[in-house]
């Protein structure tokens, strides 16, 4: 029997240990503070030989929806007229890779902004909720003080500024004021702001909001370059960057532990041609302790407990036979009520002389008090 | 105070004006001419780049397989050419449409003012035949054009390479949009009769039937020339009407996509040399570059893509030359490189405008932008304005008299009328020059043993020759008028004159501006009724338009590696003056009537001041 005991205590020490260990696993679940993840993913070139910022943008869509971030977290602006462009030889397609490996397009692509609704107002409008009341939830950013976003931006850009569309801009201030209104109304948890422009370090240099991670794809003063064309099509299929950094994600499982400091990694100049660059002194956790999947995927919060937690017989049992009800449909459409109306109850007014004679009392008051005189000269 | 308001300053710079006026004009004109040169020297040139973003680089991957097919195609054509012995137009139109090709046809005819000697017609009739490729999935907004003009004898592998082409487009679903393969008859006329056509304009009074299929606006638009199954190297034609050049970009393209595919390519037929440092390599650059302002200053479409850049249509033509070299390429290629070029253009968004629309190429791989060019011309202008304010200052100042004791005013104002009279009889002629050749060429022929093409000619000459002897006339009508001040007064006006007429060329067709400023500014400049008479009368018929003319004959033949003798010379500068009035009556060339309304007059005031009395 002392063996029973032995291993009767093994057991409970085991069982113990295991407790401990997935009370610490949980403990780690919780260490970002974060419950629910949004993506917000903008293209904002248009016309045939931008195919490449299209490109971009739907791969990190897919990686994104891959790890976990459904489309109703995702908020994707795109121009949208790649797949049906009349120049397209793959009509109904988007390609990311040459040799058309890999058709980012895809059937269960949902494209939020649209066309010309990718504007800077429509971008900002999303990021700081100050929407029309008539906006349909898909084109929404609902989140909230527990929300990790991701915010992807790729089109051109300069010194400061990205160019939306060809006709207007947004400057590095508007962003980082955006972003503070997003802080002051507690609309993010922490935010990962990536950028694959050209000078694409300028947009992130005024950030002034806590809790903002921002990479870039270059410097102030370099370009960002396309990576691949493809001569089928006749376009430059993807950005170096976003093209380095897919690879990257390709790694990426929703269980995995890789951190940031691997995602600074990627593309070295080597590859990229510019210099990556990015901004964490806004950010108050170490980089190393933040996981790729905080931003990029939504791994559902699970806690984990050994109680056993006892649910309430919803079914009552009832002595005796089953009383029986007797059901009845709800007119759809009261007639009855209406032929047989009753007159409409009005609202009640004082009397119509009751306030005239109470303006000439108050008249007559007026003019006692400052003199009779004032009265001849109106009659 | 400032400058020109204090007196003693401004004496003491009319007084610099004065002294300095005929070393700073003499220095004026040869920093000119030296600046001209200057263009062609290669560290002063740019080389071409592509400058519309939406064209991008050579990134396109060109599949056309079919070119023998092609080939056949061409020999099919020339045989029923020769069936038929014009142009095969229900061949066209079964074939075009058994290539899935929306087929129309316009016929066109024109009685030209006299018989043009050179392509032997006179009352022209023809046919253009000309398919749609409709772009799949795109509105009908935008078109290209492919044209090959149905020459007789040559011309037909260009024809079997367009439709062959055709076919091979009409597989394809990547185009957005509409592409217009034209094959046109008596090659500028007929392309003028489906130019006016299609824009519902009627410039030149020629009779033609509407067109039944449009494309949309056209954006751009490629003739080929083509005559042999292999070439050995493709040649860029520029130059249109009235020195019009099309984008720079055009030129871009193909260059790149001759580099890309690896086909010799040449510009006024000349090849780039590698050396630019040696006296021959310079030379070179400015051969070719001579050649294009000499093709560009005889204002004649030297294509029948001369014709599409009237309407803002960007058009070059290719043509294939088969010379004794031992790498020759084949139909396929050049299908290829024109399949590059037609992908290319299928991704414009907008018209060419990003690159330049003034430009000079001595060579296909370097360019001189108009704001390194217009300063040469700058210079020469300057001459006459310098010369405009030395007037201006001595008509100012009244004249000292020393010698009698009386001060002789002899200032009376020059009369109005000596002044106008010149002015309008010098302009009077200008008209006649212009309307007379035409109008009595059945009165010449009745009396001289001469064609029609020849008594216009001779007729413009007789009255360019009768002009010279006006001022002597002149003088009878006006009886002793003329005064130190008159012609001070003339010339003012004449210099000023040329001053905006050279400008106003200048702007419009750099070349021919140049060439003009180039003969008659040193003319406008030292021109007084003083200078010996009869030397500078020479002198001044030298540097006469029609002497330039001439000149510019033999020159230009020289250029071109094929010099005249004196005889075939004139033959030729008399057939390049038929060419150039019938260019005006047929396409709208505006060079025969600057030169005879304008430029003639204003020569022949400077006649005048010459022999002032």
């Amino acid at each position: 029997w002392l063996f029973r005991v032995e291993t009767t205590l093994n057991m409970f020490i085991y069982s113990s240990s295991f407790t401990y260990f997935f009370q610490d696993n949980a403990g780690q679940f919780f260490s970002s503070g974060h419950t629910n993840n949004w993506a917000v993913l903008v293209c904002t070139s248009r016309f045939w030989f931008n195919y490449r910022h299209v490109a971009n943008t739907l791969s990190v869509y897919r990686s994104v929806k891959r790890l976990g971030i459904p489309d109703s977290h995702i908020v994707l602006m795109l121009a949208d007229d790649m797949a049906c462009n009349h120049r397209n030889p793959k009509p109904a397609t988007v390609f990311s890779h040459k040799n058309m490996e890999l058709n980012v397009y895809g059937d269960d692509v949902e494209v939020d902004y649209r066309g010309y609704e990718v504007t800077v107002e429509n971008f900002l409008r999303v990021l700081t909720g100050r929407l029309p009341p008539s906006t349909p939830r898909s084109k929404r950013l609902l989140s909230d003080d527990r929300s990790n976003i991701l915010i992807y931006l790729t089109g051109h850009g300069g010194n400061g500024f990205l160019k939306f569309q060809d006709s207007e801009e947004i400057s590095n201030v508007e962003l980082a004021d955006a972003f503070e209104q997003m802080w002051q109304k507690r609309r993010y948890n922490e935010l990962l702001f990536i950028i694959d422009t050209c000078q694409g370090a300028s947009m992130y240099e005024r950030f002034y909001s806590p809790n903002l991670m921002a990479l870039a794809s270059s410097q102030v003063g370099e370009d960002s370059l396309s990576h691949q064309p493809d001569l089928a099509i006749g376009v430059h299929l993807m950005d170096r960057y976003t093209f380095y950094l897919l690879e990257f994600l390709e790694d990426i499982h929703p269980a995995s532990k890789t951190n940031m400091n691997d995602l600074f990694k990627v593309c070295p100049k080597s590859q990229c041609v510019s210099t990556p660059g990015h901004r964490t002194d806004l950010f108050l956790r170490d980089p190393g302790s933040v996981l790729i999947t905080d931003f990029f995927g939504s791994v559902r919060k699970v806690e984990i407990t050994m109680e056993t937690i006892n649910l309430t017989d919803p079914i009552n049992a009832v002595n005796g036979e089953l009383q029986k009800e007797t059901y009845s449909y709800v007119d759809q459409l009261p007639v009855s009520e209406i032929i047989h109306q009753k007159p409409k109850q009005k609202d009640w007014h004082p009397p119509d002389g009751f306030i005239l004679g109470l303006w000439t009392l108050i008249l007559l008051v007026f003019f006692k008090t400052y003199g009779i005189k004032h009265l001849k000269h109106i009659f | 105070m400032g400058l020109l308001s204090d007196p003693n300053r401004r004496r003491a710079l009319i007084s610099l004006l004065t002294r300095l006026n005929t070393p700073i004009c003499l220095v004026c004109y040869m920093a000119g001419v030296a600046w001209f040169m200057g263009l062609a020297f290669e560290p002063f040139t740019l080389r071409t780049y592509m400058s519309e973003n939406a064209m991008g680089s050579t990134m396109v991957e060109e599949r056309f397989p079919a070119g023998e097919r092609a080939l056949a195609t061409g020999r099919e054509f020339a045989a029923h050419k020769k069936k038929v012995g014009g142009m095969p137009v229900d061949w066209l139109v079964k074939t075009m449409q058994a290539r899935g090709l929306e087929v129309f046809t316009q016929s066109f005819s024109r009685t030209l003012p006299f018989p043009d000697e050179n392509k032997e017609r006179y009352m022209v009739k023809g046919t253009n035949v000309y398919g749609i490729l409709r772009a799949p999935r795109a509105p009908r907004t935008e078109a290209l054009v492919l044209s090959a003009p149905c020459s007789p004898g040559d011309n037909n592998q260009a024809v079997g390479l367009l439709l062959g082409l055709a076919q091979y487009f009409r597989n394809q679903i990547y185009w957005a949009k509409d592409i217009i393969f034209l094959v046109n008859e008596h090659d500028l006329i007929g392309m003028q009769a489906w130019l006016e056509g299609y824009h519902h304009t009627n410039t030149t009074g020629m009779d033609w039937s509407p067109l039944q299929g449009r494309g949309g606006s056209i954006q751009a638009a490629l003739s080929l020339e083509l005559s042999s199954d292999v070439i050995t190297s493709l040649d860029l034609v520029l130059e249109g009407l009235n020195g019009q050049l099309p984008n720079l970009d055009l030129a871009n393209l193909f260059y790149a996509f001759c580099q890309k595919i690896g086909v010799l390519c040449t510009i006024q037929g000349k090849l780039q040399r590698n050396d630019w440092d040696s006296v021959s390599g310079y030379s070179h650059a400015v051969q070719t570059m001579m050649l294009m302002v000499m093709k560009q200053a005889s204002g004649r479409p030297w294509g029948d893509h001369g014709l599409f850049l009237r309407y803002h249509i960007e058009a070059a033509t290719i043509k294939g030359i088969n010379s004794f070299r031992q790498y020759k390429t084949d139909a396929t290629t050049i299908g290829r490189l024109l399949e590059g070029m037609y992908r290319k253009l299928n991704n414009l968004l907008e018209r060419l405008h990003q690159s330049y629309f003034f430009y000079l190429m001595p060579s296909l791989s370097h360019f001189v932008s108009i704001g390194y060019y217009m300063p040469a011309f700058g210079l020469l202008t300057v001459i006459l304005l310098l010369r405009a304010l030395d007037l201006w200052v001595q008509l100012a100042t009244p004249p000292t008299r020393t010698e009698d004791g009386v001060a002789d005013i002899e200032q009376s104002s020059p009369g109005v009328l000596s002044v106008l009279t010149p002015l309008v009889i010098s302009h009077l002629t200008g008209v006649a020059l212009y309307t007379l050749p035409i109008r009595f060429q059945e009165m010449a022929v009745e009396h001289f043993p001469v064609s029609e093409t020849e008594a216009v000619v001779l007729t413009a000459i007789a009255v360019y020759t009768a002009g010279l002897a006006l001022p002597h006339n002149t003088h009878r009508f006006l009886s002793g008028e003329g005064t130190e001040q008159g012609w001070r007064v003339l010339k003012l006006v004449a210099v000023l004159y040329l001053a905006v007429l050279l400008g106003c060329t200048a702007l419009i067709n750099f070349s021919l501006g140049f060439i003009l400023a180039l003969t008659l500014v040193p003319v406008a400049a030292f021109v007084t009724p003083h200078i010996p008479k009869v030397l500078s009368a020479f002198i001044l018929v030298i540097l006469s338009p029609a002497c330039t003319l001439l000149f510019s004959v033999f020159f230009f033949q020289e250029l071109q590696e094929m010099p005249v003798s004196f005889q075939d010379g004139w033959l030729l500068y008399l057939s390049v003056i038929s060419q150039g009035i019938l260019d005006h009556f047929l396409y709208g060339s505006l060079v025969y009537p600057l030169i005879a309304l304008l430029v003639y007059p204003c020569w022949l005031l400077f006649w005048n001041i010459l022999f002032w009395k």
